[in-house]
């Protein structure tokens, strides 16, 4: 079974260049906005889009993607809102793969099988449950694989040699590599460091390596894409929508393009990455 | 005991951490790996007997155990049936229960070489049992706290800060306990190459739930042989507050498989069940947070709901997940009190017997005046005295002379 996922993968992997994949949270600053936004991310030139699941709860993640869950929340999102939210972004994108990422609790209230039946059905190609170790895979993993949805995960800088298996063992579409440990918006990567760990997991594995957590400039995200097949970027992303936001933290003319223009600009030094390894 | 026995109620957890379908690891894969190197800290340890006699040394010279089983004369004459006993958990260093627990896991952590803490605290009993064995041991300790709890509970904070802690208020969500376990998560994800991380209660990913039971299961260890000697016989009731429920864990485990011994816990009605409150099975359902599977109050969305109690240290959404399962196998029978129910038995002990207790007890107390009537005068019933009311004592008595509410 090939997903958008593959092929857009191996679409990249003929021009010869990594991916480029945004992270938002769905909802925020509202409902109708985020469509909008996440609408216009593939012309700025996102790959791949992540969407967040909003979570009252996000134990790993920073204030910047916490706050933007809590302004979803406030506005009124909620997990069936967010699968909404892809079925109308697929009526005018068929081929941007979309990947859901939050925590398991409001997948579990949903019911996990009504759950993967309307994702699938909503155009929604992949999953990131942070709190869903491979020790919990007959959670969601395993089922979600059975409903022909990737279930992408992480591998962080505490998965050795000896744990990777494990992780790699039900994962598909991708690998997400978490550069540093630690939550959304702390530390920066560093450039070589996670150049090592990219090249360890691809010794255990033929699925691509994307990195993200602690990219935030185009320099960065270029030099995290000359060795991984694709760097993601969040929380400068939520933070430059915080940042167009009124003083009531309600969207303005502005934060449709602020966000616009940010991706653009991650995107070219994306783009710029390959041809400059070479 | 034979821990396959199919009929005991104190097997628990399985081998991946569940308690039917309660309990399991629910946490981001950084922490995995430790969480996975704990639990072999821990069965190594729990196995070593030179642990056990470093432990119950502590236990005895540090602590102060074993602690009195007392016989409440004038409550029971007040309340007119069953024999009302008080383990005097309150009158362990530090002032509660949570020394016990903390004793246990900073030699767990001992051993597996960190040399800092973190935790995270509601009432501040916690977080100054922490902060009293790093002193002790000449850790780093760093004890998240809602901003709301600093407020609520100063002189905790100026105790844990005289002993050299860290308190760091947390403003994020509700500020109150269930926000200082996500900022002490976060801590813990960021520094998990050094730092341990002491929880609280019988909750989070396995094998903390088990491993924190274990270790206050000296309270039911312990209640087992006083009553004994004072009666001859076990208890014929046994009654504790529930906040994530390591009191009551405590003391309940030893006797789970004793059918005649009757069991209550007692969460935070806060102002009214159908109105806030901290109730997490009377009002709540099963789902996943803080790194275990257990009953949650939350939102049709599963989003998490504040809670609200009176007492800093009931204040949680949740209950731990073996709490979870011996309501759902109906081993446990969980009752609530109401804020102004745990205030009047607050002072009816103080008044009665000369011993103030925590806000948090009090509610365990609310309901003993409610069933000690109804049994007769050979009933024999033990309520866990957590900890006593020293650091309420400024909050209650702004309550009590009206200034708020
Ligand atoms: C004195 C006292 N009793 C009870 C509790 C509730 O915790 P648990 O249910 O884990 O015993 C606390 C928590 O802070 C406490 O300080």
């Amino acid at each position: 079974m090939t997903t958008r996922i593959d092929a857009r993968f191996a679409e990249l992997k003929k021009q010869g260049r990594s991916a480029f994949i945004t992270f938002l949270m769905a909802g925020d600053p509202d409902p109708a906005t985020s469509l909008d936004i996440v609408k216009a991310l593939p012309k700025a030139g996102a790959d791949i889009i992540e969407i967040g699941m909003p979570f009252t709860d996000p134990m790993a993640d920073g204030p910047a993607i916490q706050a933007a869950g809590l302004r979803a929340l406030k506005a009124g999102m909620t997990l069936r809102k967010t699968l909404a939210m892809v079925r109308e972004f697929r009526k005018g994108d068929n081929a941007t793969p979309l990947v859901l990422m939050g925590y398991y609790n409001p997948i579990y209230i949903y019911g996990v099988d009504k759950f993967l039946v309307d994702a699938k059905s909503a155009g929604v190609d992949g999953l990131i449950i942070v709190d869903l170790p491979p020790e919990e895979d007959v959670e969601l993993c395993l089922p979600a694989m059975q409903a022909g949805l990737n279930f992408i995960r992480l591998a962080t800088p505490t998965t050795d040699d000896k744990r990777l298996p494990a992780v790699l063992a039900n994962t598909s579409g991708f690998v997400y590599y978490v550069s540093i440990t630690g939550i959304t918006g702390s530390a920066s990567a560093n450039t070589a460091v996670v150049g090592e760990a990219v090249a360890r997991i691809k010794r255990h594995t033929q699925l691509p390596v994307c990195v993200g957590f602690g990219i935030r400039t185009p320099e960065a995200a270029r030099g995290i894409a000359e060795n991984a097949d694709g760097a993601v970027v969040g929380t400068a992303l939520v933070d430059a929508l915080a940042a167009s936001l009124d003083a009531q933290g309600h969207a303005t003319a502005k934060t449709v393009t602020a966000v616009a223009d940010l991706v653009a600009a991650l995107a070219q030094g994306v783009r710029g990455a390959k041809q400059a390894a070479e | 005991m034979n821990p396959a026995l199919p009929n005991s109620f104190r097997s628990g957890p399985d081998e991946r951490g569940h308690f039917g379908i309660f309990g399991g690891r629910f946490v981001a894969e950084t922490l995995m790996p430790l969480i996975l190197d704990l639990e072999k800290a821990y069965a190594d340890a729990k196995a070593d007997p030179a642990f056990q006699a470093e432990m119950n040394g502590y236990l005895k010279h540090y602590v102060g155990r074993p602690s009195p089983l007392y016989l409440a004369e004038r409550l029971t004459e007040h309340l007119g049936g069953a024999k009302i006993y008080l383990k005097r958990e309150e009158l362990n260093h530090t002032g509660s229960h949570k020394v016990n627990n903390v004793l246990g896991q900073i030699m767990v952590a001992r051993r597996m070489g960190k040399k800092r803490i973190i935790a995270e605290t509601g009432a501040g009993q916690h977080g100054v049992a922490t902060a009293t064995l790093c002193a002790r041991f000449g850790l780093e300790c760093v004890v998240y706290m809602g901003a709301v709890d600093v407020e609520r509970q100063q002189p905790n904070v100026i105790r844990m800060e005289m002993l050299g802690a860290r308190v760091v208020p947390v403003q994020s969500g509700s500020r109150t306990l269930k926000d200082a376990m996500n900022d002490a998560l976060r801590d813990w994800v960021t520094n998990v190459h050094n730092t341990f991380y002491c929880i609280g209660t019988v909750a989070g990913p396995h094998p903390y739930p088990m491993m924190v039971r274990d270790f206050q299961s000296v309270i039911g260890d312990e209640t087992r042989v006083q009553m004994q000697e004072a009666e001859g016989r076990l208890p014929d009731s046994l009654i504790a507050c529930i906040g994530g429920g390591s009191n009551a864990m405590g003391l309940f485990h030893p006797f789970l498989d004793d059918p005649g011994v009757e069991i209550f816990g007692v969460e935070a009605a806060g102002h009214g069940l159908t109105q806030l409150h901290a109730a997490s099975i009377a009002g709540g359902r099963p789902g996943v947070l803080h790194g275990n599977r257990t009953y949650l109050l939350m939102d049709d969305d599963g989003q998490i709901q504040d809670a609200h109690s009176i007492s800093a240290g009931l204040d949680y959404p949740g209950i731990g997940p073996e709490h979870s399962w011996l309501h759902e196998t109906g081993r446990v029978t969980y009752l609530s009190a109401t804020d102004d129910e745990a205030l009047a038995a607050f002072q009816l002990l103080s008044r009665l017997e000369g011993i103030i207790p925590a806000l948090e007890p009090a509610h365990a107390i609310a309901k003993v005046m409610e069933l000690a009537p109804k049994r007769p005068r050979d009933h024999l019933m033990v309520v866990n005295l957590s900890g006593r009311g020293d650091k309420d004592i400024p909050q209650v008595a702004d309550i009590l002379r009206g200034k708020k509410k």
